[in-house]
């Protein structure tokens, strides 16, 4: 057994794309896919690669419903940002693989999965999605 | 239809009150408030009242005395109060009541707010995963609107040095101590580029506001604060809110550009009429953005405005001249009437140490809270 997607219907079988919603009528596109299937929307497989919108860093461990490392002496800030993905819509993401003080607004990322607790034992990880900031550049 | 005039104002002090619970705060509000206004309960024909988390408000009655009224309990989230005060000005300006009263209450738990996914349409993994925080929302959104602007972050620490400063010298506030700016810069970060002084507090309290007809008012024999409008409008297309998921590459305006631009309308008058505001500072971003949404001045200007002093108590528009959120905590159901109650403390010139010189003669206030919500009132004297 290895790690688990954290959900269903977030990323797309083959995990190379977030999967999104698409309102037929509006043309509007927006993720996730909502709890509950309508008529009026379409799954969508979003792009994959993006720019940083905006950024915060979470700097203090999250109360309940947080299932990630929660010990004030393991926690580790992270980088929540929106990433838009252009001509779609801006996700809103972890980043990964950049230190919060070096994230610029405007950087390209590209989409991954990460484990929400890299200690956990691989059976027992549940994997997030994330962006990373595009290699090369 | 009749002017609508704000004939007493009552406030239990905001911050932590031990061993009185939020409804309590509430009653004493409104027996300060009658007091204010030489009147006692019985008087009082009806009331709009609400709290987010200290139960249904026409429980008060038990404690006020059963007179009979009617006494609908408003529930509106972040505009519980303003709601409250809308639906009572209504009541009024429709002819059927001539004196009435709206109150907002509430005690929270210490700590930020924990929310549930469910409750907003999500699903378990964006809890889960670490997103169902407001304070990532504020701080995410200030950090956008910085570098669309090409503010400093010390833009930040200035608006929450002039909460404190005007804190200290405010009664109802909570934190009543200045704090200098280098002191504020230097605090640990809570959500980028937010740090633990920018950002207010659940707290508790409760305000109780009195309105009458301008007729009722008059035999009263109260100074005459009209309530020249309250708007409450819910947000636009392509706006930045709370717990998003996912927000569209168009961006659009804010219900707070919406609210202002009615309300001024509805008062016939511009951002330059007015003499004193009170603008939503959950954090002191908000207050950066308010002071443009409401049209007060340009996007991008506010750094400039903040060094030259202009939202200071002795400047051109005095700007939560008795601390806001920032310093006086926020209890979600009076949170709005707070606002509403500093100034006709102001427009009368009974704010004492705070009181903006000069002889204001009008005030704005603005709410903006989850999901999209934001209200504005215009007091004239």
């Amino acid at each position: 057994m290895s790690a688990q997607l954290i959900a269903e219907n977030l990323f797309t079988e083959d995990m190379s794309a977030l999967l999104g919603a698409r309102n037929t009528d509006t043309g509007q596109i927006f993720f996730p896919l909502p709890l509950r299937p309508a008529d009026n929307i379409e799954p969508i497989a979003l792009a994959s690669r993006g720019t940083v919108w905006t950024y915060t860093v979470q700097r203090f461990p999250p109360k309940s419903p947080y299932l990630g490392p929660v010990d004030p002496e393991k926690f580790k800030p992270y980088v929540v940002a929106y990433v838009e993905l252009p001509g779609q819509t801006m996700v809103e993401s972890r980043l990964t693989g950049v230190e919060p003080d070096d994230v610029k607004i405007g950087m390209n990322v590209e989409l991954t999965a990460i484990p929400l607790d890299p200690d956990a034992p691989e059976a027992e990880q549940k994997l997030i999605h994330a962006f990373k900031p595009v290699q090369g550049e | 239809m009749s002017d609508v005039c704000i004939v007493g104002a009552g406030i239990h002090p905001f911050g932590r009150t031990e061993g009185r619970d939020g409804m309590d705060q509430g009653v004493f509000a409104v027996k300060q408030a009658l007091k204010d206004t030489g009147i006692e309960w019985k008087d009082i024909e009806f009331a709009f009242g609400g709290s987010a988390a200290s139960g249904a408000a026409d429980t008060m009655v038990s404690q006020l005395g059963l007179t009979g009224i009617q006494f609908i309990n408003v529930s509106n989230g972040c505009a519980t109060g303003g709601s409250a005060l809308n639906a009572a000005a209504s009541a009024i300006k429709s002819g059927e009541y001539d004196i009435g009263m709206a109150v907002g209450f509430d005690k929270h738990p210490r700590g930020a707010f924990n929310a549930d996914p469910a409750s907003y349409g999500l699903p378990n993994w964006y809890g889960e995963a670490g997103y169902m925080l407001t304070t990532q929302f504020f701080g995410a959104k200030i950090m956008r609107y910085l570098h669309e602007h090409d503010l400093s972050r010390e833009t930040l620490g200035r608006i929450a040095e002039k909460a404190f400063r005007n804190g200290a010298k405010t009664d109802h506030a909570w934190r009543r101590s200045e704090v200098d700016l280098e002191t504020i810069m230097n605090a640990p970060m809570i959500s980028d580029p937010l740090n633990k002084y920018m950002f207010c507090s659940p707290a508790e309290g409760a305000v109780a506001l009195i309105l009458a007809s301008e007729k009722k008012a008059k035999e009263l024999g109260m100074p005459l604060i009209r309530l020249k409008t309250s708007v409450m409008r819910t947000r636009p297309p392509g706006s930045f809110e709370v717990f998003a998921a996912s927000i569209d590459v168009e961006r659009g305006g804010t219900a707070t550009e919406l609210a202002a631009k009615a309300a001024f309308e509805q008062a016939g008058m511009g951002p330059e009429d007015i003499d004193v505001a009170q603008l939503q500072d959950t954090e002191a971003g908000a207050e950066i953005m308010h002071m443009a949404e409401n049209g007060f001045c340009p996007h991008g200007d506010q750094e400039q405005w903040l060094i030259e002093g202009r939202t200071e108590i002795n400047g051109e528009l005095p700007v939560n001249t008795d601390g806001g959120c920032l310093a006086c905590g926020e209890p979600i159901g009076a949170s709005g009437l707070r606002q509403v109650y500093e100034n006709v403390v102001q427009l009368r010139g009974t704010a004492g140490e705070r009181q903006v010189p000069g002889n204001p003669k009008t005030g704005y206030t603005q709410v903006y809270g989850a999901p999209g919500v934001s209200a504005v009132t215009i007091l004239q004297r």
